[in-house]
C-alpha cells in the first residue's frame, strides 16, 4: 500500500522543487521573490526591525527632513516615517494575504461547484459574478465598506469580495476541461462521490494556475487596500497605513517626504509582487522549457 | 449588426439584474437598523420611525427593491439624506466632472500609448524599447494617488507651472478648466498609456510578422503605409479591447484622483457620501458609474466587431 502514496507525493515534490528553480533563474521573478519576502520579513519581525517606537513623538523633530537619525524624515508629530513605514507593512502584509487566502478559498469553492455541477447551478452562479466583475473593484469596495462601515477588518472582507469572482471563473473554466477527463470519469465510476472528486481529483489539477493568479492578484489588493486607507475607508488612525500616511503627508506639501517614502513602499512592493507573479507563472508554464 | 446587438444587450440583461440587486442591497444590508445607521445614535425613536416609512423600510423587501427599481428607471433615484436634493440632480452636476478626467486619460493613453508602443515594435530590442517596457511595467504598479501627489509636488509646488487642486466648469471658465485638468487627468492617464503601450507593441509585433505585411512590402508599400495602414488597422484591435476592458479601473483612479485633487466629481459624491451616511448619494453613483462602465464595455464590443470582419455581425 506504501508504494503508490510514495509515487503519489514524489512527483508533486519534484513540480515544486522545479517551480522553485525556474523561479529563480528568471531574473524579474527572483527580484519579485527577493522584494517581497523582504517586506513580509520586515512584517512578520517589525518589532525588531524598526529604528524608533513608531508612536514615538519628538519634539524636537517634528517634520524633519531625512538626516542621520531619521533616514526617512518625520511626521507632522515627530514619528519616525521609516518606523512607521515598516509597521504599516505589517498592515498592508496582513490585509492582502488574507483578503486573497480568503477570495482564493471561496472562489475556487464556487467555481469548483459551479464548473462541477453545470447546468442551472453554474448558469446563476457565474450570471452573479458577471455581474460583481461589472463594478470596477474599487467602486464594489466602496460599496461593500459603505455597507459594514470603515475599518482594517473591513477593507479586508472588501477586498476579499471583490476578488472572488475573478477566482471563480478561473477556477470554473478549467474544471469545465478537466471534468470530462478520463481520471476523473474513472473516479466516478468507482463510485467516489461529487465532493470527493471534487476535492482530491479536480481541485490538485487546477491549484497551481489559481497560486499563480493569486499572487498577480495580490498587487491589485495591494493597491486598494491603500487606495481605500488613503480615503480613510481602511484601518483608522493611530494604526498606521501607507495609504493613510500619504493622505496625512496631502497636509504638509512642503514635508516632501511624508507623501514620497510610504508610495514608494506601495509601488515597489506592488511591483515586486507583479514581478513574482509573472515569474511564478512563467516557471509553472509546462509550456516553456529549462 | 443589429442582431449582434441585440444578443449583447440581452446578455446585460442579467449583469444589469445583479448590479440593481447588488446596489439596492446597500441600505438592506445595513447592520442592525439602517435608520439608526443614517441618522446616528442619538436620533429619536419617533425620526427613526419617519425615516423608515419614508424609505419603505416597513414594507416587503422585494417590494422595496421593485419600487426602487421602477423609480430608478423612470430616473428617480431618490433624495439626499443629508441635503434633501434630488440625487439625479448631484449626479448631473457631478458626471461631466468625471466624464472629462476620464476621456481625458483614454485620449492621452491613446496619444501617447499608440505611437510609443508602435515605436517600441519598430525599434525592438533597442533602448527606447526597454525604456518602454520598463515605464509599462511600473505604471501598473502605480497607485493612482501617488502619481497625483508627486505631480502637484513637481509641477505645482517646485515648477509652480500649473494650480494643484480645484475644478472650475469648462463653459465657465475654458482656461482655467484646461489648467486644472492638466494634472488629475496625467494621473489617471499614465497607467493607462503604460498598458497601452504595452498592448500595442505586442500586437504590432504580431501583426508585422504575418505574411499580409510581407505581401504589402514585396508589392513596394511604402514602409510608413505598412505600418500605419495595414500594420495599425489590425493591432488596433486588442488595444480598443484594453481600453474598453480597463475602463472599471479608469473610473476607479477617477475615484481617488477627484480627492487628490479636491474636484467634484462622481467618485468623491461617493466617498462623501459614505463619510455623510448618505446612502441614497452612494446608491446613485455608483449605479452611474457601473451603468457607464457596462456601456463603454458594450461599446468596446461592437467597435471591435466593426473593425474585425472575421467577427460575424
Amino acid at each position: 500500500m506504501s508504494t503508490p502514496a510514495i509515487a503519489a507525493i514524489a512527483p508533486s515534490e519534484g513540480a515544486f522543487a522545479r517551480t522553485a528553480r525556474r523561479l529563480m533563474a528568471h531574473r524579474l521573478g527572483r527580484i519579485g521573490l527577493l522584494v517581497s519576502a523582504l517586506v513580509a520579513f520586515c512584517a512578520a519581525f517589525a518589532p525588531w526591525v524598526m529604528p524608533h517606537d513608531p508612536a514615538g513623538i519628538d519634539y524636537e523633530a517634528i517634520l524633519a527632513a531625512p538626516h542621520a537619525k531619521y533616514w526617512l524624515g518625520t511626521d507632522e508629530l515627530g514619528r519616525d516615517i521609516l518606523s512607521r513605514i515598516i509597521e504599516g507593512a505589517q498592515v498592508s502584509v496582513q490585509v492582502v494575504f488574507l483578503a486573497i487566502a480568503l477570495a482564493f478559498v471561496a472562489g475556487s469553492l464556487i467555481g469548483l461547484a459551479s464548473g462541477y455541477f453545470g447546468g442551472v447551478v453554474d448558469d446563476v452562479v457565474m450570471r452573479v459574478m458577471d455581474g460583481l466583475l461589472a463594478f470596477p473593484i474599487l467602486v464594489l469596495a466602496l460599496a461593500i465598506v459603505a455597507v459594514l462601515g470603515p475599518d482594517l477588518v473591513n477593507a479586508m472582507i472588501a477586498i476579499a469580495i471583490v476578488n472572488v469572482p475573478g477566482f471563480a471563473r478561473l477556477v470554473r473554466g478549467q474544471v469545465l476541461s478537466i471534468r470530462e477527463l478520463e481520471f476523473v470519469q474513472a473516479a466516478r465510476a468507482l463510485g467516489a462521490s461529487d465532493l470527493r472528486i471534487m476535492l482530491r481529483h479536480i481541485l490538485p489539477s487546477v491549484v497551481g494556475n489559481v497560486v499563480v493568479y493569486a499572487s498577480l492578484r495580490a498587487s491589485t489588493a495591494l493597491i486598494t487596500e491603500s487606495s481605500l486607507s488613503f480615503l480613510g475607508l481602511g484601518a483608522q488612525p493611530p494604526t498606521p497605513t501607507w495609504g493613510g500616511m500619504l493622505a496625512t503627508g496631502m497636509q504638509y506639501w512642503d514635508a516632501w517626504w511624508m507623501s514620497v517614502f510610504p508610495g514608494l513602499a506601495i509601488f515597489l512592493s506592488a511591483l515586486a509582487l507583479n514581478f513574482l507573479g509573472d515569474g511564478l507563472r512563467d516557471a509553472m508554464d509546462s509550456r516553456l522549457q529549462d | 449588426m443589429h442582431r449582434y446587438v441585440l444578443k449583447r444587450l440581452v446578455h446585460l440583461v442579467p449583469v444589469l439584474f445583479v448590479v440593481s440587486v447588488v446596489v439596492f442591497s446597500i441600505t438592506l444590508l445595513l447592520p442592525g437598523d439602517p435608520t439608526l445607521a443614517i441618522l446616528g445614535e442619538q436620533a429619536s425613536q419617533a425620526e427613526r420611525l419617519a425615516l423608515r416609512e419614508k424609505m419603505g423600510l416597513d414594507r416587503p423587501v422585494l417590494v422595496q427593491y421593485a419600487t426602487w427599481l421602477g423609480q430608478a428607471l423612470a430616473g428617480d433615484l431618490g433624495r439626499s439624506l443629508r441635503t434633501q436634493e434630488a440625487v439625479s440632480e448631484m449626479l448631473a452636476a457631478r458626471m461631466p466632472v468625471t466624464l472629462q478626467l476620464t476621456l481625458g486619460a483614454i485620449v492621452l493613453a491613446v496619444v501617447v500609448g499608440v505611437p510609443l508602443g508602435i515605436l517600441a515594435a519598430l525599434r525592438r530590442n533597442s533602448w527606447i524599447d526597454m525604456l518602454c517596457s520598463a515605464v509599462a511595467m511600473s505604471g501598473v504598479a502605480l497607485p493612482y494617488f501617488w502619481t497625483g501627489m508627486l505631480l502637484i509636488i513637481l509641477f505645482s509646488l517646485v515648477l509652480r507651472w500649473l494650480p494643484p487642486s480645484g475644478y472650475v466648469p469648462l463653459l465657465q471658465d475654458p482656461v482655467g478648466n484646461l489648467k486644472l485638468m492638466i494634472l488629475p487627468t496625467l494621473t489617471v492617464g499614465a497607467a493607462m498609456s503604460a498598458l497601452v503601450m504595452r498592448q500595442t507593441r505586442t500586437a504590432m509585433l504580431q501583426v508585422l510578422s504575418q505574411d499580409f505585411i510581407r505581401t504589402a512590402r514585396a508589392k513596394g508599400v511604402s514602409e510608413a503605409r505598412v505600418v500605419l495602414r495595414h500594420a495599425l488597422r489590425n493591432a488596433l484591435i486588442p488595444v480598443i479591447t484594453v481600453i474598453g476592458l480597463q475602463t472599471g479601473a479608469l473610473v476607479g483612479g477617477a475615484v481617488v484622483t477627484e480627492t487628490v485633487f479636491g474636484m467634484p466629481g462622481l467618485g468623491r459624491m461617493v466617498v462623501e457620501g459614505i463619510f455623510e451616511r448618505d446612502f441614497a448619494a452612494v446608491q446613485g453613483a455608483i449605479l452611474v458609474i457601473v451603468a457607464g462602465v457596462l456601456a463603454v464595455n458594450l461599446a468596446t464590443d461592437l467597435c471591435y466587431a466593426a473593425l474585425d470582419r472575421r467577427i460575424k455581425l
